[in-house]
């Protein structure tokens, strides 16, 4: 799969996608793939406030549970409740299926985020090790 | 002199090839390089692969497995000395589920005993523990007429399992497998291969067989793609370790290092019904009478969690006070029950049905109740 140069990444595997000073959020093909089946999906209520590079939930999949990062300092506007019910929507569509929406604190964040090529360079050479 | 740490080589079967072919995601695992899942363009996904087995049929590359055969006049002896169940009730062709003990009575590993002629049996071990368990046989078995040897590197092992692998492998082989019993082996014809031993036995709580072909890619290779395209039938899918292990817990088969180990005594571990105290001597013995007239401190059970959330491997079980009363030794979600489960060690009081605990989840003390086990059993008609 190839990654949408709409949005910028993390190291951690976040990607998120602003819209002026909101921004949506989810994790990469890559995360998903490397989780396998995803069971649980826990990220805060709405009204939350992430703050950048820090966790802000967690994705669990069969064998293994893995904190979410936030990509960027905000406030929890939307969360994805369809996610409850069928978490693996992220394993079929984790480009499409995201996890939370955030009014965005400090646009400047975004600065030091990866495009999606980085990134893309960033997971090849990190399955090189 | 100077000593140089050297890490060992990572270890691969002779299928390591076709699950890279495959896509297999591999991981390392005690030492091995193996395949966790199988990709969802093959069927696969650990949840997928468990479903296959639940419904159809999978199958399993097991040669990290290892095995070691005993032979001569007192082979029998040695087997009665160095396990815990009793090798003198197999007739030619049976097996048993047994465990090599310490003399403290706590696990060296859990095996399967095969009797494959009069003075000769097969004990089938975990792949962690190979090196340890071949050089503790050895050295325990000295005293009898009686040859050890390590076959683990002969051996190409494949487990087909579900309820349709039986039909699965009869299309494979001119050995009549419906006379077959659970527990039992037979040999046959398999894939042009001649003289191939199939044991009718399993780690997923399903029917299912195993067979030991020889250790060689080719072959290996050849057999794995006519298991699969034979098992098209039956909606066969390859599955790797993570499903392995969901299916195991789901039928409470113990995985060494967590249910059992050797810190942990066959008592503790509810393992009593393999382990034949009539029986006069084997290592471990006298320490196991021991420990059960002291009396038996904490018990292996099983939790099922009644709020969100996974306990994992290691995650403490605490009390209504949040105390922490004993710890988790496979923890899951269960793709066929639909529950998020776990194995546990807590202190008997603790132990029975409809008991409430709470899992510490990263810190989060989640509610859990003991039920009974195993979590699921199949229907047996075999």
């Amino acid at each position: 799969m190839s990654y949408p140069a709409d949005r910028k990444y993390t190291k951690e595997h976040e990607w998120i996608q602003v819209n002026g000073n909101s921004a949506t959020v989810g994790i990469t093909d890559h995360a998903q793939e490397s989780l396998g089946d995803i069971v649980f999906v826990e990220v805060p209520k709405v009204g939350a406030e992430l703050a950048a590079g820090k966790t802000f939930g967690t994705v669990e999949s069969v064998k293994a549970v893995s904190d979410l990062f936030a990509p960027a300092s905000g406030t929890v506007t939307d969360v994805n409740a369809e996610l409850a019910t069928a978490p693996e929507k992220v394993n079929k569509d984790p480009h499409g299926a995201w996890m939370v929406k955030l009014s965005l604190k400090n646009l400047g964040e975004l600065d030091s985020l990866l495009s999606a090529a980085d990134y893309e360079k960033f997971v090849a050479e990190e399955a090189g090790h | 002199m100077s000593s140089v740490e050297t890490t060992p080589a990572v270890r691969k079967t002779a299928l390591n090839a076709v699950h890279r072919q495959m896509g297999a995601k591999m991981v390392e695992f005690n030492g091995w390089d193996m395949p966790v899942e199988y990709p969802a363009s093959l069927g696969g996904g650990i949840i997928a692969e468990h479903m296959a087995v639940r419904s159809g049929a999978g199958i399993f590359d097991v040669s990290h497995m290892g095995d070691i055969r005993l032979a001569g006049r007192q082979a029998l002896a040695a087997v009665q000395h160095i396990s815990m169940n009793d090798a003198s009730r197999l007739a030619i062709g049976q097996a048993q589920y047994s465990a090599l003990l310490y003399p403290a009575g706590t696990f060296v590993d859990d095996v399967i005993v095969h009797r494959l002629a009069p003075d000769e049996y097969l004990l089938v071990i975990n792949a962690g523990t190979r090196e340890k368990d071949f050089n503790w046989v050895r050295d325990n078995t000295r005293q009898f007429d009686c040859a050890v040897e390590n076959l683990s590197d002969v051996f190409t092992q494949i487990a087909i399992q579900g309820p349709k692998a039986v039909n699965l492998l009869q299309k494979l082989t001119d050995a009549d497998l419906n006379t077959v019993k659970f527990y039992w082996v037979t040999r046959g014809t398999v894939c042009g291969l001649s003289n191939i031993l199939m044991g009718r036995t399993g780690y997923t709580a399903e029917d299912g067989f195993e067979i030991y072909i020889p250790a060689d890619e080719e072959i290996g290779a050849r057999v794995w793609k006519e298991v699969l395209a034979a098992g098209k039938e039956f909606g066969v899918v390859p599955c790797g370790l993570g499903a392995r292990n969901t299916l195991r817990l789901e039928g409470k088969l113990p995985l060494y290092g967590h249910e059992i180990s050797d810190t942990i005594n066959v008592w503790e571990a509810g393992l009593d019904r393999f382990c034949k105290m009539e029986k006069p001597e084997f290592i471990g013995r006298a320490a196991l009478e021991k420990a059960k007239a002291t009396g038996v401190k904490r018990t292996l059970v099983g939790l099922e969690m009644t709020v969100r959330g996974i306990a994992r491997d290691g995650y403490k079980v605490l009390d209504a006070a949040s105390r922490q009363i004993g710890y988790v030794t496979s923890g899951s979600t269960a793709p066929f029950l639909k529950k998020n489960i776990a194995l546990a060690y807590v202190p008997i009081e603790f132990a029975a049905v409809g008991t409430r605990v709470k899992v510490d989840i990263r810190g989060q003390g989640a509610g859990a109740v003991v039920v009974p086990t195993p979590f699921y059993s199949r229907k047996r008609t075999t």
